[in-house]
């Protein structure tokens, strides 16, 4: 076949490749169960945590070390066969659905601890290796794993770096790039590449934060090495109620503009703790419009040091009621509720869409103003999450599939958040990525120059665009069919989409 | 100057050295090209104290911005080295370098949330923005901490700011090398508000801050003489800007990072520590080969920092599939090699 170049002007569509003889070479090069071709056994991959988007793969690789994923690698870019890598399949923008005409890498076997080291406070880990374990593993030396996102039960490292993956704690102890001192990365090339070292920095241009976040286009990481950090002796929540969104919107500004870093700083709306309430019952007031959860953490006098100052600050901000958790049971009751507004959704609706903007804190009652009046427009149900403290904002946009019409009105309703979160001098997604969902609010966020050096960089690790094609980064092509869209017919994302 | 201004000699496709305020002029390869001079394209663009963020433009002195961030309690908590010159916010941004805070705070990369840039076609590109969490395209932004301006114009930066810590102390303890490196180790896996530890000839460092009962706890477990408040802040400043006896003279000075536990390095000349560990100093006139060798084995890297004999090249040379990616990236930003030749990597 010939040898194309990554374009920044159109998608990739691979229809003149021919699998079967790639397929007889990775047989060759791979454990019998480390090959899944039957279409019952792909069945399992083929979505990840945002199941709207759905494809079955060729078939799905399952290397059981580096030098298996180098072999798959390389064979694919021989054959000119896409690759999209897969850790534990928990991310919320389709950034590891299947392409149809490609392969898709598992990297769950790759599930090794490596080396950890407490006097250096760093563990090296294998990329499938889930983001929990990490932290039971450093607990014994009283070091744990920063990030945490809610899905850290199952999600993996890898997919976390993919991601640039946050959590509830991230405002103080800061996100993946924050906490991951180096990658090894496969190329589709066969490459291996050390981005970052042990040490604090690494010559040359820092292609370690450049690739975290990169959401699998730029290469394939094998292993990982991570900052561990002292677990702090004591930690404390304070819960707020409020009776209206817009001030304990001021008041988390207030907290921030007196001087505190909070461990944690969510806040949840009424819809939320409606929803979550009887089912973790966590003792939220269901009378406030929204709640606001602040954490402290540090010695017991300064958590107690921290707690004060906040609830000083809360209380001016107008706070309705201020309950301090009396102890751990407490404090992790306090958050059950936070962790379990997800799945609460899911009880209370058969299905919802999750967005991520952020936006500058200020803009928080502006924004939720404008969702409230979106859904009577969109005549859809939307309760708020929102990492407060780092302006990330979580809708949960409540609808039901098997209504006719109902996904196409989330969607745009959805696409009209991510609009405004733009326009309020935020982003598209803060830290579920932009995978596949969100190709088309890309366009919105970026000049076509922009989108140009994104496609440039892509090129510079990945010159034939194999690895996870058309995600992340929209083409040109694709932004110019949006502008006449949106011109032409008003909003209509995803067009060409299946419907499931 | 104007950004037309600014575009024009770009477009004129010479190389060009871009300058802020030239207090790391002696840093990184040698200066190639005709003086591009960003210094008058300063100010504050916007800063918004309850947002933790200041957008700024690449002439801003770090004078001029951390005077204004004092005023509302908050700073630059990654301590940018000025080398006691005019260094700029651009400056800062390319060099990427900083301060004593680095191993518990973060590097200026941690703390970058967006920039504007002027790429090799005389374009100007917006990537990550004000908010502390972006994860929309390629984080460009921060790819140009550090990059010595061989990417493109930097023009605006936006930085997470922090408040300032409520208390600070500095305790000194008399300790020798090996066991100085050992204590800030075990230290650092425990929870204590360290915020800083060094080692000289005279001892070992550490600066606790965060709310008062922390330092006071703190100060109280870890024992030490207390260094009186002004005095230790001007130490910390001296090391941060190399004010500090140990880089007086002109012998060569190479910069070691490392990992923190690395043991006390084989290797003649005069040391300082700094990072917990993790960035150490050496002054001499020292064989790079050797010297980049130890670095490697004992797993990080060397740069002769300033002055010396450059011939063996400034930074460690990348390995072959590294340096390929440098390449096809500096194409991407500046296909014509106008930027900064030489100043990362001999043929960038």
């Amino acid at each position: 076949m010939t040898v194309r170049e990554h374009s920044p002007e159109r998608d990739p569509d691979f229809q003149g490749t021919s699998p079967e003889s790639l397929l007889a070479e990775l047989r060759a090069l791979l454990p019998p169960a480390s090959l899944v071709t039957d279409e019952e056994l792909l069945r399992p991959y083929e979505c990840d945590g945002l199941s709207a988007y759905r494809r079955l793969p060729l078939a799905v690789a399952l290397p059981e070390d580096e030098a298996q994923v180098v072999a798959v690698l390389a064979a694919c870019h021989r054959a000119g066969i896409p690759v999209v890598p897969r850790g534990a399949g928990t991310g919320l923008s389709a950034g590891s659905m299947p392409h149809p005409q490609g392969i898709l890498l598992s990297l769950a076997k790759l599930n090794r601890i490596l080396h950890l080291d407490p006097l250096a406070r760093v563990a090296v880990v294998q990329t499938g290796v889930r983001n929990l374990a990490i932290s039971e593993a450093a607990l014994p030396h009283g070091l744990y794993y920063a990030p945490d996102p809610s899905s850290q039960i199952a999600c993996t490292i890898g997919g976390n770096v993919a991601e640039n993956a946050g959590g509830v704690h991230c405002l103080k102890y800061g996100l993946t790039v924050h906490n991951v001192l180096r990658l090894r990365i496969v190329t589709i090339e066969g490459d291996i590449l050390e981005l970052g070292s042990q040490a604090l920095d690494a010559p040359g241009l820092d292609l370690l934060a450049l690739f975290i976040g990169s959401e699998g286009l730029l290469g394939v990481v094998t292993e990982v090495t991570v900052r561990l950090i002292p677990r702090p002796r004591t930690a404390q929540c304070l819960m707020a109620s409020f009776d209206d969104v817009r001030k304990a919107g001021e008041a988390v500004a207030a907290v921030i503009a007196a001087g505190s870093i909070p461990a944690g700083l969510e806040m949840m709306d009424r819809g939320v703790t409606a929803a979550v309430e009887p089912f973790v019952h966590a003792g939220y007031d269901l009378d406030a419009a929204a709640i606001l959860l602040c954490e402290a953490d540090g010695t017991a006098q300064e958590v107690a040091e921290e707690i004060a100052r906040m609830r000083a600050v809360l209380e001016r901000g107008g706070a309705t009621g201020i309950r301090v958790s009396r102890d751990e049971a407490e404090r992790i009751r306090f958050w059950a509720g936070r962790k379990a507004a997800f799945p609460s959704a899911g009880r209370i609706s058969p299905d919802y869409y999750c967005m991520d903007g952020t936006i500058p804190r200020k803009r928080l009652g502006d924004m939720l103003t404008a969702i409230a009046a979106m859904e009577v427009t969109y005549g859809l149900r939307c309760i708020n999450v929102f990492h407060a403290g780092d302006g990330n904002l979580h809708p949960l946009i409540l609808y039901d599939a098997n209504v006719a019409g109902q996904l196409e009105r989330t969607e745009a309703f959805g696409a009209e958040i991510l609009r405004l979160s733009v326009a309020l001098g935020g982003t598209i997604t803060g830290e579920h990525g932009v995978g596949f969902e969100k190709l088309d609010a890309m366009c919105g966020q970026f000049l076509p120059d922009e989108l140009k050096v994104f496609h440039g960089i892509k090129r510079a690790f990945d010159p034939q665009g194999l690895l996870n094609p058309v995600k992340a980064i929209p083409s040109l092509h694709r932004c110019a069919e949006m502008g006449r869209m949106r011109v032409h017919q008003g909003n209509l994302p995803f067009p060409e989409l299946e419907r499931l | 100057m104007s950004l037309e201004a600014f575009r024009e000699r770009i477009l004129e496709r010479r190389p060009l050295r871009i300058r802020g305020g030239g207090s790391k002029d002696f840093y990184g390869g040698p200066l190639a090209g005709e003086p591009l001079d960003v210094s008058a394209y300063r100010g504050i663009v916007s800063y918004e104290p309850s947002e933790l963020v200041v957008t700024a433009r690449a002439g801003t002195p770090l004078a001029e911005l951390t005077a204004v961030l004092a005023e509302r309690g908050q700073w630059l908590a990654f301590e940018p080295p000025t080398f006691r010159g005019p260094a700029t916010l651009g400056g800062a941004m390319a060099a990427g370098l900083s301060g004593p805070g680095r191993a518990s705070h973060g590097a200026l990369r941690d703390f970058v949330l967006g920039a504007k840039l002027m790429d090799g076609e005389g374009r100007v590109l917006t990537f990550g923005g004000q908010v502390m969490k972006n994860v929309a395209g390629f984080d460009v932004s921060r790819l140009l901490a550090g990059s010595l301006g061989t990417l493109g114009l930097i023009l605006e930066a936006s930085i997470k700011v922090l408040p300032l810590p409520v208390a600070q102390a500095t305790l000194r303890f008399q300790l020798p090398q090996g066991r100085a490196l050992e204590t800030m180790n075990l230290w650092a896996g425990r929870p204590l508000p360290i915020t800083a530890a060094a080692w000289d000839d005279q001892g070992l460092m550490v600066r606790l801050a965060g709310a008062e009962a922390a330092v006071r706890d703190a100060c109280g477990t870890l024992g030490g003489v207390r260094v009186p408040d002004g005095e230790a802040a001007s130490q910390w400043a001296a090391l941060r800007d190399q004010g500090h006896p140990f880089f007086a003279g002109e012998a060569p000075l190479w910069r070691l990072s490392l990992p923190s536990t690395a043991p006390p390095l084989d290797l003649p000349g005069d040391v300082l520590i700094e990072w917990g560990g993790a960035q150490r100093w050496l002054r001499g006139d020292l064989d790079a080969i050797l010297l980049r060798d130890a670095a490697r084995r004992a797993g990080g890297h060397a740069t002769l920092f300033r002055g010396g004999n450059r011939a063996a090249g400034v930074f460690t040379p990348l390995p072959a599939p590294l340096a390929t990616v440098h390449r096809r990236l500096k194409a991407a930003f500046d296909p014509h090699g106008v930027f900064n030749p030489g100043r990362l990597l001999p043929d960038l």
